[in-house]
This record gives C-alpha cells, sequence and structure tokens, in this order.
C-alpha cells in the first residue's frame, strides 16, 4: 500500500461547500511529534519540582506491621518520607462502585496502603526527593516489616467456602454478579440437532502504552489552587474526583492534558500511586512528578480480560443457531478499581454474546472475583474481544460439526439488514446495522473462494492454511446509561465552544480528548466544514478543564461522534451568529448568505460579498459602525448528548488468513482484513488506523500478550522482555473498508470505530487456528494467547 | 555519592560541557541536563526503541549508554534531525500517512528509517522495513502505516520513476 | 528504573582495565553495554566500578592469522555483520549474528560481550562451541586461550574470573569440505531464542564427520549433544533426534515448557542436518 493523496468529496452528504467530512486531511498536530517537540507529561519540568517513587510491596497478600523510615529520611536529597497512614490524614479512600451494577461490592482503597498490601506491586510508602535515582536510592533504605497472608489467586476456587477472603467486611470474595435470561434457551438447546459445549480461557493482559503513566501535581497554597498534569483520558472526572478526595472544591482543581504517549483506556481509571502524587503535592506545598517506569507499570497498570469462559450453542441441521449460554468468571484484583468499576467488563461480557444473531434464546451467568493480583478494568474493547471471540468461536464450532460453510451459517443468522431497529437476546437496542453487507462485502474483498481453493491446495502439500472469521457489534457513543446512572460523575455529554478571532481564524475548545487517534483533527474538520473556512485556520484546544466545555473526554469511542455533533453544532450555531453580524453590515439578508472558504458570500450564486477578517474587524475594532441595538456575538457553544439509544451500536467483520507450521506451533499472519460500519465517516484514513492499530493490539492477545501469575499471586513476566506485544516484523498488512449506516441521532451520523478493530481480531485469529487444524483432528483450542505450548498440545506432539 | 565526570560532546552540532554522574544514562542527560525531550523513555531496559539516538553517526539505545561514554562524541537527537531537514521527507511522508498516532514512539522510529535507507543499496523491501523496525515498539499504528510512508520515501529517494 | 551508583574509570589500554579491575573485586567491564546496563538499570547488578573498555582500539579489529580469523573482543555485532573476512571465513556467525537482537542494539553491542555474558540463550556461545573456537582472556598472568569446549561452565558462568577481559575469539578458518547449519526458533525477530541450534560439521564422502551440535535455549549454557551428533554421523536422523530425549534437559518457563523445547530442538535438528547435507 502506498500513500494515497486525499480526495475532496464534489458531493457533501451533509451539503456544505468544501465539506472536510470524509476527507482524509493529515492531522494539524503531526509537526511537532514528528519534530520531537511534542509536551507529554513525562516532559513537564516545574520550578521546585520533585520526584516522588514508592516502595512497592514484593508479596500479594500481606499485613504491614511496621515501616522503618528513619535511615530513608536522612538519605541524600529526601524531602520526605510518608506513609499510607500518613496520607490518609491529606486524601480520603474511595471505593469503586455502581449502583446500576446490582450488588456490585468493594472495599476502601487508599491512595497508599496502610494496614494491608493486596497485590504484588501495592505501593506501601512513598519517597519523594529532588531526582528520581535519589528516590530509588532511599528506598532501598526503607525497611517493611510483613506478615504473609494467604494469597487468593485461583478465581476457580475464590468462591469455596475454604478460600481465604481478602476482604472480611464484605463476606466473601464476589465483587458483582449477573444473569440474564432471555427467551426460551432449554428449549431451544432441545431443539438443537447439533450442540457445542467448551470452555474459552482468555489470558490476562495489559496496555502496555509506549508512555508509561505520569502525572505531575502542583499545589499553589497562595492560591489555594491543584494544577495536575496528567495523561488522562477523562480530565474533568479525575478534576472532580481529585477536588472530592482532597476536599477541594472543583473550581480550585484545573487538570491539563497535552500530549499522551498512547492510552487505549490504560490512563482513564483512578490509581492509587497518581491520587498519592496529588496528595503529596498538597501535603509538601511544591511540585510532584510520578512516572511510573516500566518494571512499575507492568505491576500497576489496570489488566484486563482474565476470563473463563463455560459456553455452548446449539444448532439445527439446517443451521438455525437455537440458543446461546454462557457462565463467565473472571478474576479481576482485591479491588474493583474506581469510579467506573471493575464490573463493566463482565457486564459487557453478558451483553454482547450473540449480539449479531437473530437468536432470541440466551442465558448467562458472570461472576466477577476479587483475587490478589494487580487490578483490572476497562482496557480498549472492553468485554467485546471475549464476547465476540466466545461467539464466534461457537458459531464456526457449530459449522464445523454440521458441516456448513462458515459464513454461511452466518449468513442464515445474522439479523437482517432491513430488521431494524432491534433487540438483542441481551437486551441491547440496534438502531441500523449492516451485518449482511459487510458479510457480504468481506467476501468479495478477501477473494474468500479463491482462498478456500488455495488452502485446498496447499493442504496436499501438508502445508496448514486457516481462514478464520469474526462478525460483532462494538458499544460506541455511550449515553449515561453507561456509568452515569450508576451514580458515576462521568459526563455522557460533550461540548465545543467556537469562538471567531480577530483576524477571522477559527478557536475552538472540547470537551473530548486526544490520545493519537486524532481527536484534535476530526473536530477541527467539523467545526471548519459547519462553518464554513479552509482547515488551517481552525485551531482546537483540548485538555484543560479551566479552559473547555464541561464534557467526558475520550473513552468508549466516543469522541467524534459526540464531541464531533458539539462541534458541529457549535460551528453552525457561529455561522448563523456570523452570517447575522455580516447582514447588519451588509443590509442583507441573512438567509441569502453563506460563508464558503473563509469568507462570506451569496448563498445562490457564490458571489464573495466580505471577508471573515473584514467582519471581525468591524465587531470587534468598529462596533460604533454595526446599527444601534445590535449586538454581536462572536462565540458560541453547543452540547450534545445521544438520546435516542442507550450506545450507537457498529457492527463489523473480520477474517484472518494464516499459516500454521504444524512442526513448531508457530503461527505466520498472512493477512487481515476488515469491513466496518461506523456510519458517517469523518475522516476515512483516521478511522482505518484505527481499525489497524485496534487489530494488532487483538493480535496480541490472540498470540502473545499473558500476564502470567503463579499460585502466590507474583508476576512472573513483568518486563518488556518476556511480556511479548506485537512487533513489526510478525504483524499482516491489513485491509480495510466500510460499509455506511449513519446514525439518526445526530446530524452528522457518525458513530466510534476506536474499539472495533480490538473487538473481532482475536476471535478472528483462533478461529482460522482451529480452521488450519481440523482436518488433522487436532481438538479445538479455546484459550488464548495461543503459544506454541498451546498448539502442540492440540496437535498431540507433546 | 559518586564523583561526577567532566564530558565535552557535540549534540545536535552544539558543544556542550557537563559533569555528569556516572549512572546517568545518555537519553536522561539529554532529556534532564539539555531539556532535549524529544527522545523519550518507554522501558530503560533496550527494548522498546522510544530512545534511540545517534551516536558518532549510528543508531543506540539511549537508555542504554551512559552520559559519561559520550565524552568527544557527536550525538544527534531528534531535534537536530529534524532542524537539519535530513529527514524532512520521512517526517512529511509520516504525516501525509498518519504513521503515527500518539507519537511517543515516532522520534526513535524515524532514525532508525533513516539509517535503514542511508545504509540500504536501493530501496529495501516492506519485509525488510519490517525486520528493521524489529526493534522498535508502536502500540497505536500496528505498524502498516509506518512501513508504508517509509516505503514510499525510500522509493522516492531512488529518483524518478524508470 | 536508576542503576545505584557507581564509579567510573576509562581503561587507556588492556593493562590498565586488568589494573582497574585488580583494584575492585565487584568491578565490571562495560563494552558494549546493552546486556549489562539493563541489569544496572533494575538493579540487578550493582557494581561500585565500571571500567570501560571502549577506548582499545586494538580489540576492535577482524584479522586472519595462522590458519584463524580473530576477531577482537570490542567487534560489534553490527560490524562483524558487514564484515566480508567474517561472511568468508566464519559463516556460521555470520548467519547467527542478524537474529541477534535489533539494529540499535548490534551497533553497539559486542562479540566479547556476548560471549562474556554467555546467556543460555545466546547465539555465539553455541556457534562458538559448534566451531571449536578459542577465546583469549586477558588477566593479572597475562593472555591465555581458553578452548570454547572448556569455557562455558554454567548458566552466566565462564571460565573468566573477576580480574580478567575477554579480548579476542579464533575461529579456525573453514576447510573446503566443512559444512554449517544454522537455525534457531523465536516468537518475535531478535528475540532470544526459544531453542537455538548452531552445528558444524566435515563433508566425508556421501556421509558426515566431526558433527558438532551446539543448543541454545535448552539449558543453563549452550550444551552440545554427543549421542545426536554419532546419530548424524551414522546417517540416522531419527536417531538423532530420539538421543535428544537423553542429551537435552530443556526448562520450563513462562515462554514454553520443558516438553515444547525439547520437541522444538527435535525439529532443528532436522532442519539444521538437512542444511549440513548441502555444501555451503
Amino acid at each position: 500500500m502506498k500513500i494515497t493523496p486525499d480526495v475532496a468529496p464534489s458531493v457533501s452528504a451533509l451539503d456544505r461547500p468544501n465539506s472536510y467530512i470524509g476527507r482524509s486531511v493529515p492531522r494539524p498536530n503531526l509537526a511537532r511529534l514528528t519534530q520531537g517537540r511534542a509536551q507529554y507529561v513525562s516532559d513537564i519540568t516545574l520550578p521546585r519540582m520533585a520526584h516522588v517513587v514508592f516502595v512497592r510491596s514484593p508479596h500479594a497478600h500481606a499485613r504491614i506491621s511496621n515501616i522503618e523510615t528513619t535511615a530513608a529520611k536522612q538519605a541524600e536529597g529526601v524531602i520526605a518520607v510518608v506513609t499510607g497512614a500518613e496520607l490518609a490524614k491529606v486524601m480520603t479512600p474511595w471505593v469503586g462502585v455502581l449502583t446500576h451494577l446490582k450488588g456490585i461490592k468493594s472495599a476502601p482503597q487508599y491512595p497508599i496502603a496502610v494496614e494491608r498490601a493486596c497485590w504484588q506491586g501495592e505501593a506501601v510508602c512513598a519517597v519523594v526527593a529532588r531526582t528520581r535515582a535519589l528516590a530509588e536510592d532511599a528506598c532501598e533504605l526503607i525497611e517493611v516489616t510483613y506478615e504473609q497472608l494467604t494469597p487468593v489467586t485461583d478465581a476457580e476456587t475464590a468462591l469455596d467456602p475454604a478460600t481465604q477472603v481478602i476482604h472480611p467486611d464484605l463476606g466473601d470474595n464476589l465483587t458483582f454478579e449477573r444473569k440474564h435470561e432471555a427467551g426460551a434457551p432449554d428449549q431451544g438447546f432441545a431443539q438443537a440437532d447439533a450442540i457445542v459445549e467448551t470452555t474459552f480461557r482468555f489470558g490476562r493482559h495489559t496496555g502496555v502504552t509506549n508512555e508509561p503513566r505520569a502525572t505531575v501535581a502542583d499545589w499553589n497554597p497562595g492560591e489555594q489552587r491543584l494544577t495536575v498534569y496528567q495523561g488522562t483520558q477523562a480530565p474533568h472526572m479525575m478534576q472532580n474526583l481529585f477536588a472530592k478526595h482532597l476536599g477541594l472544591e472543583e473550581h480550585q482543581v484545573r487538570v491539563l492534558t497535552k500530549d499522551v504517549g498512547g492510552s487505549f483506556g490504560i490512563k482513564v481509571h483512578t490509581y492509587a500511586d497518581e491520587m498519592a502524587t496529588v496528595a503529596l503535592a498538597k501535603l509538601l506545598r511544591r511540585p510532584i512528578k510520578f512516572v511510573a517506569d516500566r518494571l512499575e507499570s507492568f505491576v500497576t497498570d489496570i489488566h484486563a480480560r482474565d476470563h473463563r469462559v463455560k459456553a455452548k450453542i446449539g444448532v439445527t441441521r439446517d443451521g438455525t443457531i437455537t440458543a446461546f449460554e454462557i457462565d463467565d468468571l473472571t478474576g479481576i484484583g482485591p479491588y474493583s478499581v474506581y469510579p467506573r468499576t471493575s464490573g463493566i467488563e463482565a457486564n459487557q461480557v453478558v451483553n454482547l454474546v450473540g449480539g449479531p444473531y437473530l437468536c432470541p434464546n440466551y442465558r448467562a451467568r458472570a461472576r466477577v472475583v476479587f483475587q490478589n493480583k494487580n487490578v483490572m478494568c476497562q482496557y480498549r474493547a472492553v468485554g467485546h474481544p471475549i464476547a465476540t471471540s466466545v461467539t464466534e468461536g461457537l458459531v464456526e464450532l457449530a459449522a464445523a460439526q454440521i458441516g456448513m460453510d462458515p459464513l454461511e451459517l452466518r449468513r442464515r443468522n445474522l439479523i437482517p439488514d432491513d430488521a431494524y431497529p432491534a433487540t438483542g437476546a441481551s437486551g441491547i437496542k440496534f438502531e441500523a446495522l449492516s451485518h449482511h453487507a459487510c458479510l457480504a462485502h468481506i467476501d468479495s474483498m478477501m477473494n474468500y473462494a479463491g482462498l478456500r481453493a488455495e488452502q485446498a491446495r496447499l493442504r496436499e502439500r501438508s502445508v496448514r492454511r486457516g481462514i478464520g472469521f469474526a462478525s460483532f457489534i462494538e458499544v460506541t457513543n455511550p449515553s449515561a446509561a453507561f456509568y452515569g446512572v450508576g451514580g458515576a460523575r462521568i459526563a455522557a455529554q460533550d461540548g465545543a465552544t467556537v469562538r471567531l478571532d480577530a483576524t477571522g481564524a477559527l478557536f475552538c475548545a472540547t470537551g473530548v480528548t486526544e490520545q493519537g487517534q486524532g481527536t484534535e483533527a476530526v473536530i477541527a474538520q467539523c467545526v471548519a466544514t459547519a462553518f464554513g473556512v479552509p482547515l488551517e485556520r481552525v485551531r482546537v484546544l483540548t485538555g484543560d478543564t479551566d479552559n473547555v466545555p464541561y464534557g467526558g473526554g475520550t473513552w468508549a469511542s466516543r469522541a467524534a461522534g459526540i464531541g464531533g455533533e458539539a462541534a458541529w453544532q457549535a460551528g453552525k450555531s457561529l455561522r448563523a451568529n456570523v452570517l447575522t453580524a455580516a447582514a447588519s453590515i451588509l443590509q442583507a439578508d441573512p438567509s441569502k448568505l453563506d460563508i464558503s472558504n473563509g469568507v462570506i458570500v451569496d448563498a445562490d450564486s457564490g458571489r464573495e460579498r466580505i471577508g471573515l477578517d473584514e467582519v471581525a474587524r468591524i465587531v470587534y475594532f468598529r462596533p460604533d459602525t454595526l446599527p444601534p441595538g445590535f449586538q454581536a456575538e462572536m462565540v458560541a457553544t453547543r452540547h450534545y448528548v445521544p438520546r435516542g439509544y442507550p450506545f450507537a451500536f457498529t457492527n463489523g467483520i473480520q477474517a484472518s488468513y494464516l499459516e500454521v507450521d504444524t512442526d513448531t506451533g508457530f503461527i505466520k499472519l498472512l493477512k487481515h482484513w476488515c469491513v466496518e460500519d461506523c456510519g458517517t465517516v469523518i475522516n476515512p484514513q483516521l478511522v482505518d488506523e484505527q481499525i489497524r492499530g485496534g487489530i494488532v493490539q487483538g493480535i496480541g492477545a490472540a498470540l502473545f500478550e499473558h500476564c502470567v501469575y503463579d499460585e502466590r499471586g507474583q508476576l512472573l513476566n513483568g518486563t518488556m522482555a518476556d511480556y511479548l506485544v506485537p512487533m513489526a516484523p510478525e504483524m499482516p498488512d491489513i485491509e480495510v473498508s466500510h460499509v455506511v449506516t449513519p446514525t439518526a441521532d445526530s446530524e452528522l451520523g457518525a458513530k466510534g470505530a476506536g474499539e472495533a478493530g480490538t473487538a473481532g481480531a482475536s476471535g478472528a485469529i483462533m478461529n482460522a487456528v482451529n480452521d488450519a487444524l481440523r482436518p488433522l483432528g487436532a481438538a479445538p483450542i479455546t484459550e488464548i494467547p495461543m503459544t506454541p505450548d498451546v498448539v502442540l498440545r492440540a496437535l498431540n506432539k507433546i | 555519592m559518586t564523583d561526577r565526570v567532566r564530558v565535552a560532546l557535540t549534540v545536535n552540532g552544539e558543544r556542550v560541557d557537563a559533569e555528569v554522574e556516572p549512572r546517568q544514562n545518555l537519553v536522561d542527560f539529554l532529556r534532564e541536563e539539555l531539556q532535549l525531550t524529544g527522545s523519550h523513555v518507554g522501558c530503560e531496559h533496550g527494548v522498546c526503541g522510544a530512545c534511540t539516538v545517534r551516536v558518532d553517526g549510528t543508531i543506540v539505545r539511549g537508555c542504554l549508554m551512559l552520559a559519561v561514554q559520550c565524552d568527544g562524541a557527536s550525538v544527534e537527537s531528534i531535534e537536530g534531525l529534524s532542524d537539519s531537514g535530513d529527514i524532512a521527507d520521512l517526517q512529511a511522508a509520516f504525516c501525509e500517512r498518519n504513521a503515527l498516532q500518539c507519537g511517543f514512539c515516532t522520534p526513535g522510529v524515524l532514525l532508525t528509517a533513516q539509517e535503514l535507507l542511508m545504509r540500504s543499496d536501493g530501496a529495501p523491501s516492506r519485509d525488510q522495513i519490517r525486520e528493521h523496525l524489529s526493534g522498535n515498539y508502536c502500540r497505536c499504528t500496528g505498524y502498516q502505516a509506518i512501513v508504508d510512508a517509509i516505503e514510499a520515501v525510500a522509493l522516492a529517494r531512488q529518483g524518478p520513476a524508470r | 528504573m536508576k542503576p545505584a551508583p557507581f564509579a567510573y574509570a576509562k581503561a587507556r589500554s588492556l593493562d590498565h582495565a586488568v589494573t582497574l579491575l585488580d583494584g575492585a573485586p565487584d568491578a565490571r567491564v562495560l563494552a558494549g553495554g546493552q546486556s549489562l546496563v539493563p541489569a544496572l538499570n533494575m538493579r540487578l547488578s550493582t557494581p561500585s566500578l565500571l571500567v570501560d573498555i571502549n577506548g582499545l582500539p586494538e580489540l576492535g579489529e577482524v584479522s586472519r592469522r595462522d590458519g584463524h580469523i580473530e576477531i577482537g573482543a570490542l567487534v560489534r555485532h553490527a560490524q562483524a555483520e558487514r564484515s566480508a573476512a567474517v561472511a568468508q571465513l566464519a559463516p556460521l556467525l555470520a548467519r547467527a549474528i542478524p537474529h541477534i537482537a535489533h539494529p540499535a542494539i548490534r551497533n553497539r553491542g559486542t562479540i566479547g560481550g556476548s560471549i562474556a555474558l554467555a546467556d543460555p540463550a545466546a547465539e555465539l556461545p553455541a556457534c562458538l562451541l559448534a566451531l571449536r573456537a578459542e577465546i583469549e582472556v586477558t588477566g593479572r598472568a597475562g593472555a591465555r586461550t581458553v578452548p570454547a569446549d572448556d569455557f562455558f561452565k554454567g548458566l552466566f558462568e565462564t571460565a573468566l574470573g573477576p580480574g580478567d577481559v575477554l579480548s579476542a575469539i579464533r575461529v579456525p578458518v573453514p576447510r573446503s569440505d566443512a559444512r554449517f547449519g544454522f537455525a534457531e526458533l523465536a516468537r518475535r525477530h531478535g528475540d532470544y531464542a526459544l531453542v537455538g541450534l548452531a552445528a558444524a560439521a566435515t563433508a566425508d564422502g556421501g556421509r558426515l564427520a566431526d558433527v558438532r551440535l551446539a543448543f541454545f535455549g535448552v539449558g543453563d549454557r549452550p550444551t552440545r549433544t554427543r549421542r545426536a551428533e554419532a546419530a548424524l554421523e551414522a546417517g540416522d536422523r531419527d536417531a538423532a533426534v530420539a538421543a535428544l530425549q537423553h542429551d537435552l534437559s530443556p526448562h520450563t518457563d513462562v515462554h514454553a515448557s520443558a516438553a515444547t523445547r525439547r520437541h522444538l530442538a527435535g525439529v532443528l535438528l532436522r532442519r539444521v542436518a538437512a542444511q549440513l547435507d548441502s555444501p555451503i
């Protein structure tokens, strides 16, 4: 693939001249990133800034009997040594529960552990020093006396009466349980001609953001204001939490987020060590910087996707799916993460299994249990990879059992494209999806028939190639149904303020944030199109709670659909204001004017009437020339929240083509395809790149990534040498295409796309591996990552 | 604390005299002492490549070299390569193809790509580009756009199409 | 992850390096630093002194001498990778080096450093075993030569003592009937191998003689497999693979089980045996 130039559409679906909607324009903020002139939090230095390093528990579960800090306090460069008990006086603990997850429970978590360390890596003491190196030196002088307790590390036995209860006050190790039943599943299984019952296992893994978590907190006692530089996805959420737990008013807290070196959900959560950093800044009255090093990251960045799913599908001989059933068990950490809770991932699994299909018969149970391991919470495509791998794994196993082509089985069961609006068996509401159109498209795009022929030819030479698919749905543009209804102060709405500057350029402040997906560009494209200026005339500000409208930030693929719509509406609104002002200057009818390419024009003829810079000059500097009683407003703010549906579901299908070396158990990925429908595509290149990046994260889960714990709760592979992330030589080229079904819930019609790649990739690859090995009579592989160990065992070679 | 050592080196063409702790690595020296924050720290075990800089003309891991080892050396970081214009075509291609998202790995990738292109006889293939990037971790792009951009520049540097 | 403090001294000569090492029993030699510095960063190694030998150009030469190719300890992997002499006179090394880590690491990492560290999953120690190489060590008592067969003693343990500097390696120039084979299996390009095999032999009519199979990644050090070698010399590949049951005691770790490693060793043996059957 080469670099293909951006092509301007001749007709814009949204009927604006010189529209940027649907154009692959380059992002305006890339120059500073390619020049090494970005500003990541890890780059920030403030006057008198000190560094914090945490002493971390080497034990998964231990009482902290004593912490000897005298020697450390006297070490060179040390400013303070602070224990959990001391910091608890500055910052209150938190509990990660929400009311809409019925019965969810968790224990209070402190910024630094007070009485007990509950996972290997939990911070038990803080050392603040002039440099990171000196703080680390001083940490070695701290003696912590631990009384080891029995660690709970097996999710399967976490609820047995004989197992230690991590938080005795809670009664047991159950965080959350959800049951769901729809239709008549028992009848469905009874009607089936074939039943596939199996157990899926998903390896716990983590985000490994290139820039580790970093926070610089600065408490100014003179102003009584706290400024926190943090690579967070949700600055307003953090502003609220810092204020709440430090006993401040929200307006005393400013959160600033500039460049973020990758997040994918890792940086949307509340971390004890980052909260501690903020508390230390207040306690010590000087800026404090915390940058997790890579070894710390592995034991403290949220882990995700540690699930064991017993699953069952019933299917008739003629290919009708009659029932789905799952029993999901997931072992999190000792605390439900705050404030989004660690119950959401399992909740999503229950919501999403079976989602693309008509089958109304569904039974599900999900249990979330505490473990003495690192905490677990939402990571890109929350729950979707589990649900999709289970659903699509069952579908292809069922297809194999009845001797039907896997795409054909899907054709007979995917919800028809004209059957919307529809409700899924789990209760999820679909506005309009395009499963069949996507399937037809991928079939031709990958030349499925040709690949099957090639596969057959090569099989005769004992070359084992596999083709696997995964149909998927994706949750995007969440309404308050996701968090707000549960009592979380997490904004579902978002806002944009657009202002005409004195030279006729536009400035837009938005509540959504940028971590590299291209938010700044997408917002600028919406504003530039809605208003009528060239893209270069729009400057976008994100990530500053003092200066942007109150919003939710970027997560759950909401930035384009929700943030973009707010920016679109604000752009339209400002355009109306400017046309009113221009009309009063020109003595014309505003409804006969338009703004095109930065100039006020006659709407029908396109004749240029007056420049924006001229309108700005008059409005700002010569208002004496405007008609009396007329006040121009060159600023407009609009907010948007989806109201029609709790979530804007998107859909798609992925395919994997690979080769298994049956001698070594190594898997070579040959090619990958994705056809996706995210509604109106604002910037095709950015959407495709989100999908590619997401697919590669899914590949990581399928083949490489696994946080391996032993029975004592020790993470065995917490380094970049032992935890394997996807690197370039092993990755395939990925072809992406789209079907477009806009949502009617907004004018732009854009849904989200950030997580679709990750949702389907691991399922498609697992299916492809099984497709390759099935002719050999190998036992189906239903666990990931699919390491050589796993493949060789399935082939009975070891 | 151990005695500081005097070093004199050139950084992006500029003479720098400093007294450094032996244990300070090169990328920390650039970032903390010279405020050249374009080179990034991702792992400190030499695996991720975010700290890649050039010393005496070849790319190295800035986290695996000590500042004291650079006495008398010529060090170039992304800021220097950027300002000299040496990688302008790579930077432009990366922007056009969106071969970066968060940008954290990008300086390391650009320096690595530049070395590949300068050392290659003719334009490297996509597989060769991928292999040369085996030590540069990118979590955002999935690598394809990066390969596309480098491939395009490699071909363009060969001259007009034959 | 910042290292614990240490002092630093730059050696002006090999003798000076030895003297400096003598003065501090826990001192470490700094050559490429590509393995040492991560260990320092993680505080797995806390020497009081680093002796930098990068300023000794005499250790950075590749030369031919007395029927051997001599590679100075300070020769960078990248330098060896591009060396025509290495390609011609030590083709097994030339085949192995591109598997070492990544370009930026190979620009600094040294041949000597890799041998001295003796990571059990590293390529070069196994190559030296297969090639009957000699390792030159310079210490208090001057220079001595250690055959590769006697050099690798245990997990990260070699014939190097605390005051020693590995100064060069010598590999016999191959005869016209020499055969080489190399293969490794790694999850990702540049990773330490799950299992690897460096092999040398002599073509003898239609058979192989003097087979030397050196596995890496399957024990605490590069491992010769004598019974498998004998079986290959007898022309029986199946017996050679079966012999690995006895010859190898692989370990289990997060990347692969012992059973997988043993199985993969057998796979590599067949692949490398096929290479040995073809002329260079």
